[in-house]
């Protein structure tokens, strides 16, 4: 209820700001150096999908080597061996740090928070404009060191030392140092962002709008980050004693120098794994909502689900050695981490039943944006599932570094990054830009993607379970392991990838085509409780015509003796 | 346990076993419940499709009776994963945390792009005149416990021999000791499972499993020529043995990248 208070003396005075400048912006003010929360949101998003383009291509070029080794690569050429572990290196790094955290926080974080929680703008309008300058000078940097003498940086996105410290063992003077001060720098844009997220749902909510009246994927994002706010300290830290270790030649990971190379891992990881979670959790609000408003249903348990946010998130921090199990720490370690990697199955197993309990009595439609999010349900539980062998210390020794762990967090990522944002972009599309994707479209899209997706990583689990190592970028080197089946699941591997991509020209021409001939949208064409469905499509700067006032939780749907299946939480008590 | 992965690769070391029922055992475990939820999921799917003129029903799942049906699943859920949590623990301490006593010790050495083995030699001790060094090519007897010291003088590598169920990363400037003890005869490729440089896709080596008495054959064929000159380091390059091992192809690496490889291999 303070905070409440605290919102509407802000708000007087952002008001008055915004209608000083509200309709003499230039084409540069309005898009380029906007500090509107939307504005911003959609460069993320734009930002990141050119990013997501360029690291689909370069699983494209190494996914062709795989299965057809030696081959000229159409739209290549051949990969040499550099290339192959640049080209791996920088797929899984764009794909995470500038794919999966600039859309689902950055993006759906931006566009979301004001509109949901029923205010005009992010409290720190132009720090979430210099975030956004930040993450671009970084997504340049890591672009220009591909480009460097000597390729792109090749040792793999966690970027072990010594071989990412010395150029003489990686043979990549300017691009280790680029592509480490790239993912700094990233780092320090999302810390802001950060920042401005948890400062306005904390302090910028509408009147009436209690801790638990805020929707589960403002919430999601908030608890991710903190987690990320909490993680990165060490990272940033760790980075920029690996970029001095490259570049003035300090010690702390060199073994010659009395350095320990392990200490590295501990702080990647202290950081890595908590990420998992801070793009999983917004990812698992974006299917909330989704699932809630095409259901019809109030979500089944809102307390549970708040709780396990928190018990995950917190259990997050004590999991990273589960990476580093035969990295050469003390095996008595990594028992610890293997009871702590157990223990966090169970909350987000837990989120998981709450999720198909929620559908439980629903009146479900499968709209293109219930369809993702059912999707990410069905194969987010397949990557749930296969992280328990990985987290179990005894069959890790196994799979450690084989195919297994690469087709397993390919089924988180790829539902968390992929199958959720879909689901997110085909929801909130008519609030961004005022019209409807086409449906047909979206289904046909979402049967292409869904399907080879699975066909994709399903062959090589496989793959795992014969040993086959990840960052080889040929198997035709060792006789006994370039077995027939092996193989021939690269292949399939390989196809239904060419598929997938192909289906994702479907998604692009319906995005644009939509944008400018969909059919209009109104307000609120889904029928949803929550804020942002009140406010104009698409919402002019400042959002709301009348700031909204909460009477209720975001949930309310198909509420007894009510005729409408829905009740805004904006909708005045009669 | 039910013979999956031993169909898929030969079980070749005492751990083998262990670890694949491991395997087996979580992999019945979680696909049970996979299946479970998933089936559940398809049903409500199916079953709750919107029916003109039905409305969803009104569920906060805040009351006791609906928090059953999540509070069984978390129970049950944690039940599994203890015991999981106890396999995995009994089988990582017999593999990791414990070693039995060897019968041999063997040195294992990473080097940007290639393993060295030393082998004791026939008088079973280390670092004796008669250690027989080879490159890419390792020779062990069957039903023989070893110890190996994993060193590297480079980079991070990685000890990974899939038949075996072994994986060990070797790091600069440490002595890693581990054990294995080979069960079953025949050859076994391996490669490095570390990222280690452009040459990581090439450092490939081949395990030979013989009998006592082949081994005592190979080791007497390549006993070093200097007999009681130093150490066994300059043999190796010498060492007839290892060009026995499959050619590495030139593939398309760069020249410069040969080049340094040579420069670095040299020193330490």
């Amino acid at each position: 209820m303070n905070a409440a208070h605290t919102q509407a003396s802000g708000h007087g005075h952002d008001s008055g700001h915004h209608d000083a400048g509200h309709h003499h912006q230039t084409f540069w003010q309005k898009y380029v150096f906007s500090t509107d929360h939307k504005v911003i949101g959609m460069q993320y998003m734009f930002t990141g999908m050119i990013m997501a383009v360029i690291g689909g291509y370069m699983s494209y070029v190494f996914r062709m080597q795989l299965a057809f080794p030696g081959m000229e690569v159409p739209l290549y050429g051949l990969v040499t061996p550099s290339e192959y572990s640049s080209l791996s290196t920088n797929h899984g790094t764009i794909m995470i740090f500038w794919v999966a955290m600039p859309v689902l926080i950055a993006a759906f974080g931006n566009y979301l928070i004001p509109l949901m929680i029923g205010c005009d703008d992010m409290v720190f309008p132009r720090l979430n404009r210099l975030s956004y300058q930040i993450f671009l000078l970084s997504a340049i940097i890591l672009l220009v060191s591909l480009v460097m003498p000597g390729g792109g940086f090749g040792g793999a996105w966690t970027s072990y030392p010594p071989l990412s410290v010395s150029q003489q063992y990686n043979l990549t003077p300017y691009a280790a140092p680029l592509w480490l001060l790239a993912v700094a720098l990233e780092f320090v844009a999302f810390l802001m962002g950060g920042i401005n997220f948890i400062t306005t749902v904390m302090n910028a909510r509408a009147p009436g709008m209690k801790m638990f009246d805020i929707p589960i994927v403002i919430w999601m994002i908030v608890i991710a980050s903190i987690l990320f706010m909490g993680s990165v300290g060490p990272l940033v830290a760790g980075a920029v004693m690996l970029l001095m270790d490259q570049t003035i030649g300090t010690g702390y990971f060199s073994p010659q120098a009395g350095g320990d190379p392990i200490l590295w891992q501990h702080l990647f990881w202290f950081f890595g794994h908590p990420e998992v979670y801070v793009v999983l959790l917004p990812a698992m609000g974006i299917v909330a909502e989704v699932i809630t408003v095409h259901a019809r249903k109030k979500l089944f348990g809102y307390k549970t689900v708040f709780y396990t946010t928190v018990a995950t998130g917190i259990i997050s921090f004590f999991v990273w050695a589960h990476h580093q199990f035969i990295a050469g720490i003390d095996p008595r370690m990594a028992n610890i981490f293997t009871v702590t990697t157990m223990i966090i199955s169970v909350p987000i197993a837990e989120m998981l039943f709450v999720y198909i309990a929620t559908l439980y009595g629903g009146s479900i439609r499968l709209t293109s944006a219930m369809l993702f999010a059912l999707a990410f349900l069905a194969t987010f539980l397949i990557g749930g599932v296969t992280g328990i062998p990985l987290g179990s210390t005894g069959s890790d020794i196994y799979f450690h570094d084989t195919y297994f762990v690469l087709a397993h967090f390919h089924f988180t990522f790829f539902p968390i990054a992929i199958i959720a944002v879909f689901a997110a972009l085909y929801h909130w599309f008519p609030k961004m830009f005022g019209r409807m994707m086409d449906e047909t479209m979206g289904k046909i899209h979402f049967w292409g993607t869904v399907v080879s997706f699975n066909l994709i990583f399903i062959p090589l689990f496989y793959s795992g379970l014969a040993g086959t190592h990840r960052r080889i970028f040929s198997y035709a080197h060792f006789p006994e392991l370039y077995r027939g089946d092996v193989q021939g699941m690269q292949v399939i591997a390989t196809y239904a990838l060419l598929v997938l991509i192909a289906f994702q020209f479907v998604f692009v021409f319906n995005f644009f085509w939509s944008m400018f001939k969909g059919k209009k949208a109104d307000a609120n064409p889904w029928l949803a409780n929550t804020l942002e469905w009140q406010a104009p499509s698409p919402p002019p700067h400042g959002n709301f015509a009348e700031m909204p006032t909460v009477y209720r939780g975001p949930y309310e749907y198909s509420v007894p003796g009510r005729e409408k299946d829905y009740w805004p939480q904006n909708e005045k008590p009669e | 346990m039910i013979g999956l992965m031993s169909s898929i690769i030969p079980e070749a070391s005492s751990s083998a076993a262990n670890i694949d029922a491991l395997i087996e055992l979580i992999i019945v475990i979680v696909g049970a419940w996979l299946i479970a939820a998933e089936v559940v999921l398809f049903y409500f799917i199916f079953k709750y499709r919107r029916k003109e003129g039905v409305k969803a029903e009104y569920i906060t799942g805040e009351k006791h009776h609906e928090m059953k049906w999540i509070h069984i699943p978390h129970n049950l859920v944690l039940a599994f994963d203890v015991v999981i949590i106890v396999f995995a623990i009994m089988v990582w301490y017999d593999v990791k945390q414990v070693q039995p006593p060897a019968d041999e010790t063997v040195r294992v050495i990473g080097q940007q792009w290639s393993w060295r083995f030393v082998h004791p030699g026939l008088d079973k001790i280390l670092d004796t005149a008669d250690d027989v060094e080879t490159v890419d090519e390792f020779h062990v007897k069957i039903d023989t416990t070893y110890h190996f010291q994993l060193q590297s003088i480079d980079v991070l590598h990685s000890f990974s021999i899939p038949a075996f169920r072994l994986k060990q990363d070797a790091i600069p400037g440490r002595t890693i000791t581990g054990w294995f003890r080979p069960t079953r005869l025949g050859e076994y490729d391996f490669q490095c499972a570390e990222i280690c440089g452009i040459g990581h896709g090439i450092m490939q080596s081949k395990l030979i499993v013989e009998t006592a008495e082949d081994h005592e054959k190979w080791l007497k064929a390549h006993q070093p020529q200097i007999a009681s000159a130093a150490p066994a380091a300059p043999v190796a390059a010498a060492e007839p043995a290892s060009h026995s091992a499959p050619p590495v192809q030139p593939v398309a690496a760069e020249p410069a990248a040969a080049e340094s490889a040579a420069v670095q291999t040299a020193p330490n």
